[in-house]
Protein backbone atom coordinates (compact mmCIF):
# COMPACT_ATOMS: atom_id res chain seq x y z
CA UNK A 1 0.00 0.00 0.00
CA UNK A 2 1.77 3.22 -1.34
CA UNK A 3 -0.27 5.91 0.40
CA UNK A 4 -1.17 8.78 -1.00
CA UNK A 5 0.39 11.19 1.43
CA UNK A 6 3.74 9.09 0.55
CA UNK A 7 3.46 10.25 -3.77
CA UNK A 8 2.28 13.60 -1.99
CA UNK A 9 5.27 14.38 -0.54
CA UNK A 10 7.94 12.24 -2.70
CA UNK A 11 6.22 14.89 -5.36
CA UNK A 12 6.44 17.94 -3.25
CA UNK A 13 10.26 17.20 -2.60
CA UNK A 14 10.92 16.51 -6.12
CA UNK A 15 9.92 19.64 -7.38
CA UNK A 16 11.57 20.77 -4.19
CA UNK A 17 14.77 19.82 -5.67
CA UNK A 18 14.07 20.76 -9.27
CA UNK A 19 13.39 24.49 -7.71
CA UNK A 20 16.64 24.28 -5.72
CA UNK A 21 18.82 23.42 -8.76
CA UNK A 22 16.97 26.23 -11.00
CA UNK A 23 17.41 28.37 -8.18
CA UNK A 24 21.42 27.65 -8.06
CA UNK A 25 21.62 27.88 -12.05
CA UNK A 26 19.68 32.02 -12.42
CA UNK A 27 21.29 33.10 -8.67
CA UNK A 28 24.72 34.71 -8.44
CA UNK A 29 27.15 37.73 -9.41
CA UNK A 30 24.84 37.23 -13.26
CA UNK A 31 21.26 36.98 -12.64
CA UNK A 32 19.17 35.43 -14.95
CA UNK A 33 15.42 35.11 -16.10
CA UNK A 34 13.97 32.29 -16.85
CA UNK A 35 13.90 32.97 -20.17
CA UNK A 36 17.28 33.72 -20.67
CA UNK A 37 18.18 30.24 -19.11
CA UNK A 38 15.80 28.84 -21.46
CA UNK A 39 17.99 30.52 -24.21
CA UNK A 40 20.77 29.35 -22.99
CA UNK A 41 20.15 25.76 -22.51
CA UNK A 42 18.71 25.88 -26.40
CA UNK A 43 22.10 27.02 -27.27
CA UNK A 44 20.79 30.66 -28.34
CA UNK A 45 21.27 34.04 -26.93
CA UNK A 46 24.23 35.25 -24.95
CA UNK A 47 26.89 32.65 -25.02
CA UNK A 48 28.16 33.95 -21.81
CA UNK A 49 25.30 32.99 -20.27
CA UNK A 50 25.68 28.92 -21.80
CA UNK A 51 29.28 29.14 -20.78
CA UNK A 52 27.89 30.38 -17.07
CA UNK A 53 25.00 27.65 -17.06
CA UNK A 54 27.26 24.58 -18.19
CA UNK A 55 30.81 25.52 -17.39
CA UNK A 56 29.92 26.55 -13.85
CA UNK A 57 26.67 26.87 -12.24
CA UNK A 58 25.16 23.54 -13.60
CA UNK A 59 28.11 21.24 -12.26
CA UNK A 60 28.48 22.57 -8.98
CA UNK A 61 24.44 22.47 -7.96
CA UNK A 62 24.76 19.13 -8.96
CA UNK A 63 27.85 18.14 -7.26
CA UNK A 64 25.97 19.73 -4.42
CA UNK A 65 22.60 18.06 -4.90
CA UNK A 66 24.55 15.47 -5.03
CA UNK A 67 26.35 15.76 -2.12
CA UNK A 68 23.71 16.62 -0.19
CA UNK A 69 21.69 13.06 -0.95
CA UNK A 70 24.64 10.92 -0.26
CA UNK A 71 25.05 12.86 3.54
CA UNK A 72 21.34 12.18 3.86
CA UNK A 73 21.24 8.67 2.73
CA UNK A 74 24.64 7.87 4.60
CA UNK A 75 22.48 9.50 7.98
CA UNK A 76 19.57 7.63 7.47
CA UNK A 77 20.65 4.25 6.77
CA UNK A 78 22.98 4.73 9.92
CA UNK A 79 20.39 5.96 12.00
CA UNK A 80 18.26 2.67 11.35
CA UNK A 81 21.46 0.40 11.61
CA UNK A 82 22.14 2.09 15.41
CA UNK A 83 18.73 2.46 16.46
CA UNK A 84 19.81 6.26 17.09
CA UNK A 85 18.83 9.38 15.41
CA UNK A 86 22.04 10.88 16.75
CA UNK A 87 24.25 8.67 14.51
CA UNK A 88 25.56 10.17 11.24
CA UNK A 89 28.90 9.77 9.37
CA UNK A 90 30.29 12.93 11.64
CA UNK A 91 29.09 11.80 14.74
CA UNK A 92 30.27 8.26 14.24
CA UNK A 93 34.06 9.75 13.50
CA UNK A 94 33.68 8.67 9.47
CA UNK A 95 34.30 12.05 7.94
CA UNK A 96 36.63 12.74 10.25
CA UNK A 97 38.88 9.82 8.97
CA UNK A 98 38.19 11.17 5.46
CA UNK A 99 39.05 14.98 6.72
CA UNK A 100 42.35 13.75 8.15
CA UNK A 101 43.21 11.05 5.22
CA UNK A 102 42.53 15.02 2.67
CA UNK A 103 44.39 17.30 5.09
CA UNK A 104 47.38 15.07 5.23
CA UNK A 105 47.63 14.56 1.44
CA UNK A 106 46.87 18.30 1.25
CA UNK A 107 50.12 19.16 3.64
CA UNK A 108 52.28 16.88 1.38
CA UNK A 109 51.59 18.98 -1.00
CA UNK A 110 50.12 16.47 -3.24
CA UNK A 111 47.40 17.06 -6.00
CA UNK A 112 43.53 16.72 -6.29
CA UNK A 113 43.18 13.11 -6.72
CA UNK A 114 45.83 12.34 -3.95
CA UNK A 115 43.53 14.38 -2.06
CA UNK A 116 40.25 12.18 -3.03
CA UNK A 117 42.19 9.33 -2.81
CA UNK A 118 43.33 10.00 0.73
CA UNK A 119 39.88 11.34 2.03
CA UNK A 120 38.14 7.84 0.86
CA UNK A 121 41.02 5.67 2.49
CA UNK A 122 40.27 7.50 5.73
CA UNK A 123 36.66 7.17 5.68
CA UNK A 124 37.09 3.34 5.51
CA UNK A 125 39.39 3.12 7.83
CA UNK A 126 37.65 4.88 10.28
CA UNK A 127 34.36 2.93 9.47
CA UNK A 128 36.21 -0.11 9.72
CA UNK A 129 38.07 1.12 12.84
CA UNK A 130 34.73 2.36 14.59
CA UNK A 131 32.92 -1.29 13.58
CA UNK A 132 35.72 -3.35 14.53
CA UNK A 133 36.62 -1.90 17.74
CA UNK A 134 32.57 -1.56 18.85
CA UNK A 135 32.18 -5.19 18.01
CA UNK A 136 35.09 -6.00 20.17
CA UNK A 137 34.37 -9.90 21.68
CA UNK A 138 30.87 -9.12 22.47
CA UNK A 139 28.21 -8.25 19.94
CA UNK A 140 27.17 -4.75 18.80
CA UNK A 141 24.93 -2.54 21.15
CA UNK A 142 24.56 0.18 19.66
CA UNK A 143 25.39 2.61 22.70
CA UNK A 144 28.44 1.33 22.57
CA UNK A 145 28.86 1.49 18.91
CA UNK A 146 27.45 5.21 18.83
CA UNK A 147 30.30 5.80 22.11
CA UNK A 148 33.03 4.24 20.21
CA UNK A 149 32.35 6.39 16.77
CA UNK A 150 32.12 9.59 19.43
CA UNK A 151 35.42 8.81 20.81
CA UNK A 152 36.96 8.16 17.35
CA UNK A 153 35.50 11.37 16.08
CA UNK A 154 36.98 13.05 18.81
CA UNK A 155 40.39 11.77 18.51
CA UNK A 156 40.47 12.70 14.40
CA UNK A 157 39.22 15.99 15.72
CA UNK A 158 42.63 16.33 17.35
CA UNK A 159 45.06 14.63 14.66
CA UNK A 160 43.06 17.66 12.66
CA UNK A 161 43.74 20.51 14.81
CA UNK A 162 47.66 18.86 15.02
CA UNK A 163 48.00 19.52 11.74
CA UNK A 164 46.62 22.54 11.23
CA UNK A 165 49.07 23.64 13.53
CA UNK A 166 52.10 21.87 11.43
CA UNK A 167 50.76 23.57 8.62
CA UNK A 168 52.23 26.71 6.54
CA UNK A 169 49.86 29.47 6.89
CA UNK A 170 49.59 29.40 3.06
CA UNK A 171 47.65 26.55 2.68
CA UNK A 172 45.66 27.11 5.84
CA UNK A 173 42.65 29.05 4.24
CA UNK A 174 42.22 26.15 1.82
CA UNK A 175 42.61 23.34 4.72
CA UNK A 176 39.53 25.79 6.95
CA UNK A 177 37.87 25.60 4.49
CA UNK A 178 37.44 22.38 3.54
CA UNK A 179 37.30 21.43 7.00
CA UNK A 180 34.42 23.22 6.70
CA UNK A 181 32.88 21.96 3.48
CA UNK A 182 33.07 23.93 0.46
CA UNK A 183 32.01 22.91 -2.82
CA UNK A 184 33.78 25.72 -4.73
CA UNK A 185 36.49 22.98 -5.32
CA UNK A 186 33.86 20.63 -6.38
CA UNK A 187 35.07 20.37 -10.27
CA UNK A 188 33.00 17.11 -11.83
CA UNK A 189 29.62 15.92 -9.84
CA UNK A 190 29.82 12.52 -11.97
CA UNK A 191 31.19 10.41 -9.42
CA UNK A 192 29.14 11.75 -6.61
CA UNK A 193 25.84 10.75 -8.84
CA UNK A 194 27.36 7.60 -10.48
CA UNK A 195 27.61 6.35 -6.33
CA UNK A 196 24.11 7.81 -5.52
CA UNK A 197 22.19 6.64 -7.64
CA UNK A 198 22.77 3.11 -7.61
CA UNK A 199 23.03 2.91 -4.25
CA UNK A 200 20.15 4.43 -3.93
CA UNK A 201 18.52 2.17 -6.24
CA UNK A 202 20.16 -1.15 -4.11
CA UNK A 203 18.63 0.28 -0.84
CA UNK A 204 14.96 0.65 -1.86
CA UNK A 205 13.85 -2.86 -1.72
CA UNK A 206 15.87 -3.08 1.40
CA UNK A 207 13.36 -0.39 3.34
CA UNK A 208 11.17 -2.91 4.47
CA UNK A 209 13.89 -5.26 5.91
CA UNK A 210 15.48 -1.87 7.53
CA UNK A 211 11.95 -1.12 9.24
CA UNK A 212 12.02 -4.68 10.72
CA UNK A 213 15.86 -3.88 11.78
CA UNK A 214 15.06 -0.61 13.21
CA UNK A 215 13.30 -2.46 15.74
CA UNK A 216 16.32 -4.28 17.12
CA UNK A 217 18.06 -7.86 15.85
CA UNK A 218 16.21 -10.20 17.74
CA UNK A 219 12.73 -8.96 16.71
CA UNK A 220 14.45 -8.67 13.21
CA UNK A 221 15.88 -12.22 13.30
CA UNK A 222 12.10 -13.75 14.18
CA UNK A 223 10.79 -11.64 11.49
CA UNK A 224 12.73 -13.04 8.89
CA UNK A 225 15.58 -10.56 8.07
CA UNK A 226 19.06 -12.02 8.02
CA UNK A 227 20.41 -9.36 10.29
CA UNK A 228 24.44 -9.53 10.27
CA UNK A 229 24.79 -10.00 6.31
CA UNK A 230 21.75 -7.07 5.99
CA UNK A 231 23.85 -5.10 8.88
CA UNK A 232 27.43 -5.26 6.85
CA UNK A 233 25.74 -4.21 3.88
CA UNK A 234 24.50 -1.04 5.20
CA UNK A 235 27.70 -0.02 6.99
CA UNK A 236 29.40 -0.26 3.72
CA UNK A 237 26.82 1.01 1.70
CA UNK A 238 26.74 4.20 4.59
CA UNK A 239 30.78 4.46 4.63
CA UNK A 240 30.90 4.41 0.88
CA UNK A 241 28.28 7.56 0.35
CA UNK A 242 30.39 9.35 3.13
CA UNK A 243 33.48 8.82 1.56
CA UNK A 244 32.04 9.92 -1.69
CA UNK A 245 30.71 12.71 -0.14
CA UNK A 246 33.67 14.23 1.65
CA UNK A 247 35.99 13.72 -1.14
CA UNK A 248 33.71 15.96 -3.74
CA UNK A 249 32.73 18.66 -1.10
CA UNK A 250 34.79 18.37 2.02
CA UNK A 251 32.78 17.93 6.04
CA UNK A 252 29.61 19.45 5.16
CA UNK A 253 28.15 18.67 8.74
CA UNK A 254 24.19 18.53 9.72
CA UNK A 255 22.84 17.56 6.68
CA UNK A 256 23.00 13.82 7.40
CA UNK A 257 21.47 14.09 11.04
CA UNK A 258 18.83 16.96 10.43
CA UNK A 259 17.59 16.03 7.32
CA UNK A 260 16.60 12.38 7.89
CA UNK A 261 15.11 13.47 11.59
CA UNK A 262 13.29 15.87 10.34
CA UNK A 263 11.47 14.22 7.71
CA UNK A 264 10.37 11.77 10.38
CA UNK A 265 9.21 13.77 12.20
CA UNK A 266 7.05 14.63 9.60
CA UNK A 267 6.48 11.56 7.38
CA UNK A 268 6.92 8.59 10.33
CA UNK A 269 9.66 5.88 10.44
CA UNK A 270 8.95 3.86 6.75
CA UNK A 271 12.47 3.60 6.00
CA UNK A 272 10.77 3.10 1.98
CA UNK A 273 9.73 6.42 2.23
CA UNK A 274 12.40 7.77 4.02
CA UNK A 275 15.16 7.03 1.97
CA UNK A 276 14.30 8.80 -1.27
CA UNK A 277 13.07 11.66 0.81
CA UNK A 278 16.06 12.01 2.21
CA UNK A 279 17.84 11.78 -1.21
CA UNK A 280 15.87 14.65 -2.30
CA UNK A 281 15.47 16.67 0.60
CA UNK A 282 19.30 16.07 1.53
CA UNK A 283 19.62 17.57 -2.22
CA UNK A 284 17.41 19.84 -2.17
CA UNK A 285 18.83 21.60 1.27
CA UNK A 286 22.76 21.65 0.52
CA UNK A 287 21.97 23.21 -3.21
CA UNK A 288 20.37 26.02 -1.90
CA UNK A 289 22.89 26.55 0.90
CA UNK A 290 25.35 26.68 -1.52
CA UNK A 291 23.78 28.96 -3.56
CA UNK A 292 23.45 31.15 -0.32
CA UNK A 293 26.64 30.61 0.30
CA UNK A 294 28.17 32.20 -3.27
CA UNK A 295 25.81 34.65 -3.00
CA UNK A 296 25.26 36.05 0.20
CA UNK A 297 28.20 37.75 0.76
CA UNK A 298 29.38 37.80 -2.64
CA UNK A 299 31.83 38.34 -3.98
CA UNK A 300 33.24 36.50 -1.08
CA UNK A 301 31.85 32.90 -0.67
CA UNK A 302 30.96 31.05 2.24
CA UNK A 303 31.80 27.64 2.84
CA UNK A 304 28.44 25.92 3.03
CA UNK A 305 29.20 23.64 6.47
CA UNK A 306 28.32 27.33 7.85
CA UNK A 307 24.87 27.81 6.12
CA UNK A 308 24.12 24.45 6.77
CA UNK A 309 24.67 24.72 10.31
CA UNK A 310 22.37 28.12 10.21
CA UNK A 311 20.03 26.92 8.61
CA UNK A 312 19.46 23.14 10.10
CA UNK A 313 19.95 24.25 14.07
CA UNK A 314 17.24 26.57 14.71
CA UNK A 315 14.50 24.17 11.98
CA UNK A 316 15.56 21.29 13.57
CA UNK A 317 15.31 22.57 17.41
CA UNK A 318 12.00 24.00 16.29
CA UNK A 319 10.57 20.36 14.60
CA UNK A 320 12.00 18.38 17.60
CA UNK A 321 10.16 20.95 20.45
CA UNK A 322 7.24 20.53 18.13
CA UNK A 323 6.63 16.65 17.96
CA UNK A 324 5.22 14.26 19.61
CA UNK B 1 0.97 -27.28 10.61
CA UNK B 2 4.70 -27.96 11.95
CA UNK B 3 6.89 -29.99 14.27
CA UNK B 4 8.97 -28.14 16.75
CA UNK B 5 11.80 -30.74 17.51
CA UNK B 6 14.62 -30.41 19.93
CA UNK B 7 17.05 -32.98 19.93
CA UNK B 8 19.87 -33.31 23.19
CA UNK B 9 19.52 -29.86 22.77
CA UNK B 10 21.73 -28.25 25.51
CA UNK B 11 21.07 -24.26 26.06
CA UNK B 12 24.40 -22.40 26.10
CA UNK B 13 24.30 -20.00 28.90
CA UNK B 14 27.94 -18.58 29.24
CA UNK B 15 29.93 -19.46 32.43
CA UNK B 16 27.43 -21.47 33.23
CA UNK B 17 27.92 -25.92 33.15
CA UNK B 18 25.98 -27.74 30.19
CA UNK B 19 22.84 -28.85 31.94
CA UNK B 20 20.71 -31.68 31.04
CA UNK B 21 20.23 -32.25 27.56
CA UNK B 22 16.58 -31.73 26.18
CA UNK B 23 14.59 -33.85 23.51
CA UNK B 24 11.22 -33.70 22.71
CA UNK B 25 8.68 -33.13 19.74
CA UNK B 26 5.99 -30.09 19.68
CA UNK B 27 3.64 -31.32 18.25
CA UNK B 28 0.68 -29.69 16.52
CA UNK B 29 -2.24 -28.92 19.10
CA UNK B 30 -0.07 -28.93 21.92
CA UNK B 31 0.43 -26.25 24.26
CA UNK B 32 3.54 -26.27 26.44
CA UNK B 33 4.57 -23.85 29.39
CA UNK B 34 8.00 -23.69 30.75
CA UNK B 35 8.00 -23.23 34.38
CA UNK B 36 11.36 -22.24 36.48
CA UNK B 37 12.72 -20.01 38.86
CA UNK B 38 14.49 -16.70 37.55
CA UNK B 39 17.31 -17.17 35.46
CA UNK B 40 16.87 -20.96 35.12
CA UNK B 41 17.58 -20.28 31.69
CA UNK B 42 13.67 -20.43 30.21
CA UNK B 43 14.25 -17.48 27.90
CA UNK B 44 17.84 -18.83 26.63
CA UNK B 45 15.76 -21.78 25.54
CA UNK B 46 13.23 -20.11 24.25
CA UNK B 47 15.55 -18.09 21.99
CA UNK B 48 17.75 -21.45 21.29
CA UNK B 49 14.40 -23.36 19.76
CA UNK B 50 13.74 -19.80 17.78
CA UNK B 51 17.00 -20.64 16.30
CA UNK B 52 18.67 -16.52 17.62
CA UNK B 53 21.23 -18.53 20.00
CA UNK B 54 23.16 -21.31 18.77
CA UNK B 55 22.92 -24.29 21.39
CA UNK B 56 25.79 -25.53 23.10
CA UNK B 57 25.32 -29.03 21.91
CA UNK B 58 22.36 -31.19 20.06
CA UNK B 59 20.23 -29.21 17.52
CA UNK B 60 16.94 -27.86 16.85
CA UNK B 61 14.60 -29.64 13.86
CA UNK B 62 11.89 -27.66 12.14
CA UNK B 63 9.58 -30.42 10.17
CA UNK B 64 12.90 -32.51 9.94
CA UNK B 65 15.10 -29.61 8.89
CA UNK B 66 17.65 -28.46 11.37
CA UNK B 67 17.47 -24.74 12.07
CA UNK B 68 20.87 -23.80 10.84
CA UNK B 69 20.29 -25.11 7.32
CA UNK B 70 17.27 -22.75 6.91
CA UNK B 71 17.14 -19.18 5.77
CA UNK B 72 15.72 -17.33 8.58
CA UNK B 73 12.88 -15.89 6.13
CA UNK B 74 11.53 -19.51 5.81
CA UNK B 75 11.48 -19.86 9.56
CA UNK B 76 9.76 -16.62 9.87
CA UNK B 77 6.86 -17.70 7.95
CA UNK B 78 6.22 -20.81 10.43
CA UNK B 79 7.33 -19.68 13.50
CA UNK B 80 6.91 -16.20 15.60
CA UNK B 81 8.31 -15.31 19.01
CA UNK B 82 6.96 -13.10 21.37
CA UNK B 83 9.88 -11.72 23.39
CA UNK B 84 10.04 -10.20 26.80
CA UNK B 85 11.79 -7.33 26.01
CA UNK B 86 11.40 -4.92 23.45
CA UNK B 87 13.02 -1.87 21.85
CA UNK B 88 10.88 1.24 20.35
CA UNK B 89 13.83 3.08 19.48
CA UNK B 90 12.26 5.06 16.48
CA UNK B 91 8.49 6.22 16.78
CA UNK B 92 5.38 3.71 15.36
CA UNK B 93 2.23 3.40 15.48
CA UNK B 94 0.55 0.64 16.62
CA UNK B 95 -0.91 -0.32 13.30
CA UNK B 96 2.65 -0.08 11.50
CA UNK B 97 3.94 -2.24 14.42
CA UNK B 98 1.23 -5.10 14.42
CA UNK B 99 1.50 -4.92 10.16
CA UNK B 100 5.16 -5.59 10.38
CA UNK B 101 4.43 -9.20 11.07
CA UNK B 102 3.67 -10.26 7.36
CA UNK B 103 6.84 -9.20 6.44
CA UNK B 104 8.14 -12.75 6.09
CA UNK B 105 5.88 -13.40 3.40
CA UNK B 106 6.76 -10.33 1.41
CA UNK B 107 9.13 -10.48 -1.35
CA UNK B 108 11.50 -7.46 -1.38
CA UNK B 109 9.70 -4.98 -4.08
CA UNK B 110 5.68 -6.29 -2.99
CA UNK B 111 4.01 -3.68 -0.64
CA UNK B 112 1.53 -4.89 1.72
CA UNK B 113 -1.61 -5.75 0.18
CA UNK B 114 -5.43 -5.54 1.38
CA UNK B 115 -4.83 -9.05 2.63
CA UNK B 116 -2.25 -8.11 4.99
CA UNK B 117 -3.89 -5.21 6.02
CA UNK B 118 -7.47 -7.08 6.45
CA UNK B 119 -5.18 -9.11 8.89
CA UNK B 120 -3.33 -6.79 10.51
CA UNK B 121 -6.88 -5.30 11.83
CA UNK B 122 -7.88 -8.31 12.75
CA UNK B 123 -5.21 -9.63 15.02
CA UNK B 124 -5.81 -5.34 16.60
CA UNK B 125 -9.16 -6.24 17.18
CA UNK B 126 -8.48 -10.10 18.72
CA UNK B 127 -6.20 -8.10 20.96
CA UNK B 128 -9.02 -4.95 21.73
CA UNK B 129 -6.51 -2.81 20.38
CA UNK B 130 -9.04 -1.91 17.69
CA UNK B 131 -9.02 1.77 19.16
CA UNK B 132 -5.25 2.58 19.07
CA UNK B 133 -4.08 1.81 15.75
CA UNK B 134 -2.58 5.55 15.01
CA UNK B 135 -1.35 5.55 18.80
CA UNK B 136 2.24 5.47 18.90
CA UNK B 137 4.03 2.56 20.36
CA UNK B 138 5.62 4.28 22.56
CA UNK B 139 2.93 6.24 24.65
CA UNK B 140 1.13 3.09 25.14
CA UNK B 141 0.94 1.37 28.32
CA UNK B 142 3.34 -1.78 29.37
CA UNK B 143 0.17 -3.83 29.14
CA UNK B 144 -0.61 -2.60 25.86
CA UNK B 145 2.31 -3.16 24.58
CA UNK B 146 2.51 -6.58 25.44
CA UNK B 147 -0.52 -6.98 23.53
CA UNK B 148 1.01 -4.97 20.42
CA UNK B 149 3.17 -7.44 20.57
CA UNK B 150 1.17 -10.60 20.53
CA UNK B 151 -0.60 -9.14 17.69
CA UNK B 152 1.71 -8.72 15.72
CA UNK B 153 3.07 -12.80 16.37
CA UNK B 154 -0.64 -13.47 15.84
CA UNK B 155 -0.55 -11.53 11.88
CA UNK B 156 2.21 -13.95 11.39
CA UNK B 157 0.45 -16.31 11.42
CA UNK B 158 2.40 -19.17 12.72
CA UNK B 159 2.09 -23.09 12.91
CA UNK B 160 4.36 -22.39 16.25
CA UNK B 161 4.20 -20.18 18.48
CA UNK B 162 6.93 -19.12 20.68
CA UNK B 163 6.00 -17.12 23.59
CA UNK B 164 8.42 -15.09 26.73
CA UNK B 165 6.21 -14.60 29.45
CA UNK B 166 3.07 -13.66 27.25
CA UNK B 167 0.80 -12.67 30.10
CA UNK B 168 3.53 -10.08 31.10
CA UNK B 169 2.16 -6.63 32.61
CA UNK B 170 -1.38 -7.90 31.74
CA UNK B 171 -4.10 -6.98 33.81
CA UNK B 172 -6.73 -10.29 35.09
CA UNK B 173 -9.03 -10.02 32.06
CA UNK B 174 -6.27 -9.38 29.31
CA UNK B 175 -4.42 -12.54 31.16
CA UNK B 176 -7.38 -14.81 30.23
CA UNK B 177 -7.82 -13.44 26.89
CA UNK B 178 -4.21 -13.89 25.83
CA UNK B 179 -4.27 -17.48 26.93
CA UNK B 180 -7.88 -18.45 25.62
CA UNK B 181 -6.31 -17.14 22.19
CA UNK B 182 -3.31 -19.19 22.78
CA UNK B 183 -6.15 -22.01 23.20
CA UNK B 184 -7.72 -21.48 19.93
CA UNK B 185 -4.63 -21.16 18.20
CA UNK B 186 -3.85 -24.69 19.31
CA UNK B 187 -7.15 -26.03 18.54
CA UNK B 188 -7.00 -24.65 15.35
CA UNK B 189 -3.60 -26.77 14.80
CA UNK B 190 -0.62 -24.58 15.92
CA UNK B 191 1.83 -25.50 18.05
CA UNK B 192 2.50 -23.24 21.55
CA UNK B 193 5.56 -23.25 23.73
CA UNK B 194 5.35 -20.64 26.32
CA UNK B 195 7.56 -19.63 29.66
CA UNK B 196 5.12 -18.52 32.41
CA UNK B 197 5.78 -17.28 35.60
CA UNK B 198 2.04 -17.68 36.92
CA UNK B 199 1.58 -21.50 38.03
CA UNK B 200 -2.05 -21.10 37.85
CA UNK B 201 -1.95 -19.94 34.43
CA UNK B 202 0.18 -22.72 33.70
CA UNK B 203 -2.28 -25.35 35.43
CA UNK B 204 -4.96 -24.12 33.36
CA UNK B 205 -3.91 -23.60 29.87
CA UNK B 206 -1.22 -25.55 29.16
CA UNK B 207 -1.27 -29.22 28.69
CA UNK B 208 2.30 -30.32 28.87
CA UNK B 209 4.91 -28.91 31.17
CA UNK B 210 8.38 -28.71 31.67
CA UNK B 211 10.14 -27.35 34.86
CA UNK B 212 13.61 -25.89 34.24
CA UNK B 213 15.88 -26.12 37.53
CA UNK B 214 18.57 -24.19 38.17
CA UNK B 215 21.43 -26.37 38.39
CA UNK B 216 20.44 -27.53 34.30
CA UNK B 217 18.18 -30.18 35.19
CA UNK B 218 14.61 -30.35 33.94
CA UNK B 219 11.92 -32.82 33.68
CA UNK B 220 8.66 -32.77 31.26
CA UNK B 221 5.44 -34.52 30.84
CA UNK B 222 1.77 -34.21 30.21
CA UNK B 223 0.44 -31.25 32.97
CA UNK B 224 -1.56 -33.30 35.64
CA UNK B 225 1.66 -35.32 35.86
CA UNK B 226 3.93 -32.60 36.68
CA UNK B 227 1.73 -30.35 38.81
CA UNK B 228 3.44 -32.17 41.57
CA UNK B 229 3.09 -29.66 44.88
CA UNK B 230 6.78 -31.56 46.30
CA UNK B 231 8.23 -31.18 42.92
CA UNK B 232 7.02 -27.53 42.39
CA UNK B 233 8.23 -26.62 45.61
CA UNK B 234 11.94 -27.67 44.95
CA UNK B 235 11.46 -25.87 41.89
CA UNK B 236 11.05 -22.78 43.22
CA UNK B 237 12.60 -23.29 46.71
CA UNK B 238 9.26 -22.14 48.22
CA UNK B 239 6.65 -23.74 50.31
CA UNK B 240 2.92 -24.12 48.37
CA UNK B 241 -0.32 -24.67 49.85
CA UNK B 242 -3.01 -26.15 47.13
CA UNK B 243 -6.54 -26.19 46.56
CA UNK B 244 -8.66 -27.30 44.14
CA UNK B 245 -11.03 -24.90 42.01
CA UNK B 246 -13.77 -27.10 39.78
CA UNK B 247 -10.98 -29.85 39.02
CA UNK B 248 -8.51 -27.55 38.38
CA UNK B 249 -5.41 -26.84 41.08
CA UNK B 250 -4.63 -23.28 42.66
CA UNK B 251 -1.28 -22.94 44.20
CA UNK B 252 -0.56 -20.36 46.42
CA UNK B 253 2.68 -19.30 48.30
CA UNK B 254 2.38 -20.55 51.86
Amino acid sequence: MISRRAIYSLLMLAALGVLSLLLAVTVGSVSMSLSELSMAVAGRGDPLFGELVFSLRLPRALAAFATGGLLALAGALMQVLLRNPLADPYVLGISGGAAVGALASMLLGLGTAMVSGSAFAGALLSTLLVFGLAQGRGSWTPTRLLLTGVVIAAGWGAVITFMLSLSPADRLPGMLYWLMGDLSYARSPWLAWLVLIPVLVVTLPLGRSLNVLARGPLQAAALGVAVKPLAWLVYGLASLLTAVAVTTAGSVGFVGLIVPHMLRLVLGNDQRLILPASVMAGGALLTIADTLARTMMAPEQLPVGVITALLGVPTFLFLLYRSR
Amino acid sequence: MAILEASNLVVDIPGRAAGQPFSARILPGQRWGVLGPNGAGKSTLLHTLAGLRPPRSGQVLLDGDCLTQLRRRQLAQKLAVVFQERQDSFPATVRETVLIGRHPFLSPWQRETARDLRLANQAMEALSLGLLGDRLVSTLSGGERQRVAIATALTQQPAIWLADEPTNHLDLHHQVAVMELLHRQAEEGAAVFMCLHDLNLAARWCDHLLLLYPDGELCFGPAETMLVPAALERLYDQKLSVGNINGVPVFVPG
